[in-house]
């Protein structure tokens, strides 16, 4: 394990540059040309079946002329807390499991903190998704009869941690999102909130560079998707890359820069608060949340 | 992932599911279980059809009549004589056939015995002389043989078998007794010792009596069913069936030894034709057993496939939290083969208890390499059909397995 993670670091020609200590502020590495994207992803496309059935997901519509689709760019910072918005269909999904290396784009590169996704083998894209990413769903996804704490255990034992330390950790990142006196229960005996915020201390334990989130609050009641949402602004103050997708304006008020596709293209990128710094809704709580009920009536308006 | 905890993970897989996990290991159990049952039972019926053959004796040579082994050729004679009571006093000659001890020719029939209003078949009635208890290992157990005076006078006395005795007095002594044979009164005088064995005859269910008389009463005074002849030693079977052979060609007036009217068998070739016999059930037994081995082993692949079709989504969701082919790989790798360890091992267990029991009047005989044959196939079948499955199911891209419905 330690071996391949290594092989990782070598493929990328910075050996161990960005191994992260455990706790959660990395350092960032300034090098002469400030810290590299987190997500750097040029002309992605990603199809579906084949001649007249195709159905283009990401990318775009082709050009007339050439034939070819734009596909996606997008550059993600280190620190940045990005929402993903569009509406039904318009490939926030496809893009977002192409990002945590769950599916493969039919063309364009991705570069996860600088290493050419395209060219790992299965193992090293297994050690990809355990390290670098952690992977929140909408349908929460956590694995069937699996007691909290054995769930939130789950990536740490594929990482090859000691029992006792994988304890330790689990107990920590299930403490973060407030489900210490939980650990046992099995999915089935949590509610909907607590089965998402399981599944987000799973996403964060093994320490990734970033958090991807597809509509995470999707099936969540308005409270629930508060505590949710609090969890991931502060996991985002302490210096983690967060990307979700969601399609609630009011969710969407926690980003730092929202993006809106339409039919598998970016069709606007807009920043609500800078890089560094803490996320909206810590900058200002009280203004914040004061703002919350206009964001909601005259804002979407 | 040590290789525990991929032990653990795999008890909790197939903990999910009991009853299923149970039924599985229910199939390889049987497989084993069968395997060595049937080729125990198979053993053992050679062991003591070859044990009853000793008990026979290993010095005594059967004379029948008919072509000698090798089939059709006793039809190229121009007649065929039946064995006589000459033929078998000529064999008694010393002079003649110096190698022959005794020599007891024999009528066999088989007759209705009756006593005392308990009626039971007889599976063989035996006119014969007294040297045939000696030359057939018959012991008696109660009472006494019948003797040379009692065939010299036509005795109506006969020697019974445990069976027969068993079948007819019940738990009286039938020494003494009169019964009532094929509508001929015998005095019972003897009951022999059990031999016991199996084959498709009882050697117990019998009746031995003097030869005149059991001619007198049932098979008339002709030809003889066979002539039991004892050589003074097992060295002197040899030439003492060469000794046979040349006197019963004199007796029956035959020039060509390839062509003979009667055959002379010893216990050793009978014992290779049974158990060449006996090979063949055992083999087919086996084959037997194997299917159901063969059964059991597809019940894993059906249910390693099944389980892995439905467990797809939760394959999905370690992959997508960083779970490596090989760790899946080796979680329903561990977990097919705990269903046949465990199948394989019960499967063991329930061979050698049912071994203890005897199975159509066959006292089964554990054969060691089938306990290990069949627990190593087992186990190799469950890793092998196991491995199917566990790999299709590691190689999915995580998106797939997580779309899987
Ligand atoms: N496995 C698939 N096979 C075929 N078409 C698909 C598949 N997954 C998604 N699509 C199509 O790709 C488009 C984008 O889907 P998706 O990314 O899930 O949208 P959303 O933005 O709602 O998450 C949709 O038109 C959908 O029908
Ligand atoms: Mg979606």
């Amino acid at each position: 394990m330690r071996l391949g993670l290594g092989r990782l670091d070598a493929l990328r020609g910075r050996t161990g540059a960005h191994r992260r200590a455990d706790g959660p502020a990395p350092e960032a590495e300034e090098g002469p040309w400030g810290p590299p994207p987190v997500i750097e992803v040029r002309a992605l496309l990603k199809t579906y079946g084949h001649g007249d059935a195709t159905v283009r997901a990401l990318g775009g519509p082709p050009d007339p002329l050439t034939g070819a689709s734009p596909g996606v760019d997008l550059l993600v910072e280190q620190g940045d807390l990005i929402a993903v918005m569009g509406s039904s269909g318009s490939g926030k999904s496809t893009l977002m499991n192409i990002l945590g290396c769950l599916d493969v784009p039919t063309s364009g590169r991705y570069l996860l903190d600088g290493i050419d996704v395209g060219g790992l083998d299965e193992h090293q894209l297994s050690l990809v998704r355990n390290r670098k990413i952690g992977f929140v769903f909408q349908s929460f996804n956590l694995v069937p009869r699996t007691p909290a704490l054995a769930q939130v255990e789950l990536p740490l034992a594929y990482a090859g941690v000691k029992s006792a330390e994988r304890r330790r950790r689990a107990l920590a990142a299930l403490e973060l999102v407030g489900l210490a006196d939980r650990v046992d229960h099995r999915p089935n005996e949590l509610s909907g909130g607590q089965q998402q915020r399981v599944a987000v201390a799973r996403a964060l334990v093994t320490a990734p560079a970033m958090l991807l989130a597809d509509e995470p609050t999707g099936n969540l009641d308005s409270h629930s998707t508060e505590e949710v949402l609090s969890i991931v602004d502060r996991l985002n103050a302490s210096g983690r890359t967060v990307v979700l997708i969601t399609h609630e304006d009011e969710v969407a008020r926690h980003a730092k820069r929202v993006v809106r596709l339409v039919d598998g293209q970016v069709v606007s990128d807009v920043r609500q608060a800078p890089v560094d710094g803490p996320p909206p809704a810590l900058r200002d709580p009280a203004l914040f949340r004061a703002a919350a009920p206009q964001a909601l009536t005259g804002g979407a308006l | 992932m040590n290789p525990f905890e991929t032990l653990r993970f795999a008890v909790g897989g197939l903990a999910a599911n009991k009853v299923r996990s149970a039924l599985t290991m229910l199939g390889v159990l049987i497989g084993v279980a069968a395997v060595i049952i049937l080729l125990a039972v198979g053993n053992g019926s050679s062991q003591s059809v070859k044990d009853s053959i000793e008990k026979l004796g290993t010095n005594s040579l059967t004379i029948s009549s008919g072509g000698g082994f090798g089939g059709g050729r006793g039809a190229s004679s121009t007649s065929t004589k039946p064995l006589t009571v000459d033929d078998a006093r000529a064999l008694a000659d010393p002079s003649s056939a110096p190698h022959v001890k005794s020599v007891a020719p024999e009528v066999t029939t088989s007759q209705t015995a009756i006593y005392d209003g308990t009626s039971h078949t007889v599976g063989q009635v035996v006119g014969t002389y007294p040297a045939y208890f000696e030359a057939s290992n018959s012991k008696v157990d109660k009472g006494d043989y019948f003797s040379a005076d009692d065939v010299l006078n036509s005795r109506k006395v006969a020697v019974i078998g445990s069976t027969t005795a068993t079948d007819l007095f019940g738990t009286v002594s039938p020494v003494g007794k009169k019964i009532d044979i094929g509508g001929t009164p015998f005095t019972v005088v003897g009951v022999l010792a059990t031999k016991g064995g199996t084959g498709f005859q009882d050697p117990d269910d019998t009746v031995v009596a003097p030869l005149p008389t059991v001619q007198n009463a049932f098979t008339g005074f002709g030809s003889i069913s066979q002539i039991l002849v004892e050589a003074t030693s097992a060295d002197a079977t040899t030439p003492a069936q060469n000794e046979i052979t040349t006197v019963l060609m004199g007796t029956h007036g035959l020039k060509d030894p390839s062509a003979l009217d009667f055959r002379v068998s010893s216990q050793e070739s009978l014992l290779s034709t049974q158990s060449d016999t006996n090979k063949t059930f055992t083999v087919l037994l086996g084959a037997v057993a194997a299917i159901s081995l063969l059964v059991g082993g597809i019940g894993i692949t059906n249910i390693m496939l099944v389980t892995v079709t439905e467990r797809t989504r939760e394959i999905g969701i370690r992959k997508a939290i960083g779970a490596p082919r090989g760790v899946i790989l080796g979680q329903f790798l561990a977990e097919s083969t705990l269903l046949s360890l465990i199948g394989g091992g019960l499967g063991v267990v329930a061979g050698l208890i049912g071994s203890h029991f005897r199975i159509v009047g066959i006292k089964p005989v554990v054969i060691p390499e089938s306990v290990w044959g069949a627990f190593a196939v087992a186990v190799a079948i469950g890793l092998f059909f196991g491995g199917y499955p566990a790999n299709r199911a590691a190689s999915l891209r995580p998106i797939e397995a997580l779309r899987h419905e």
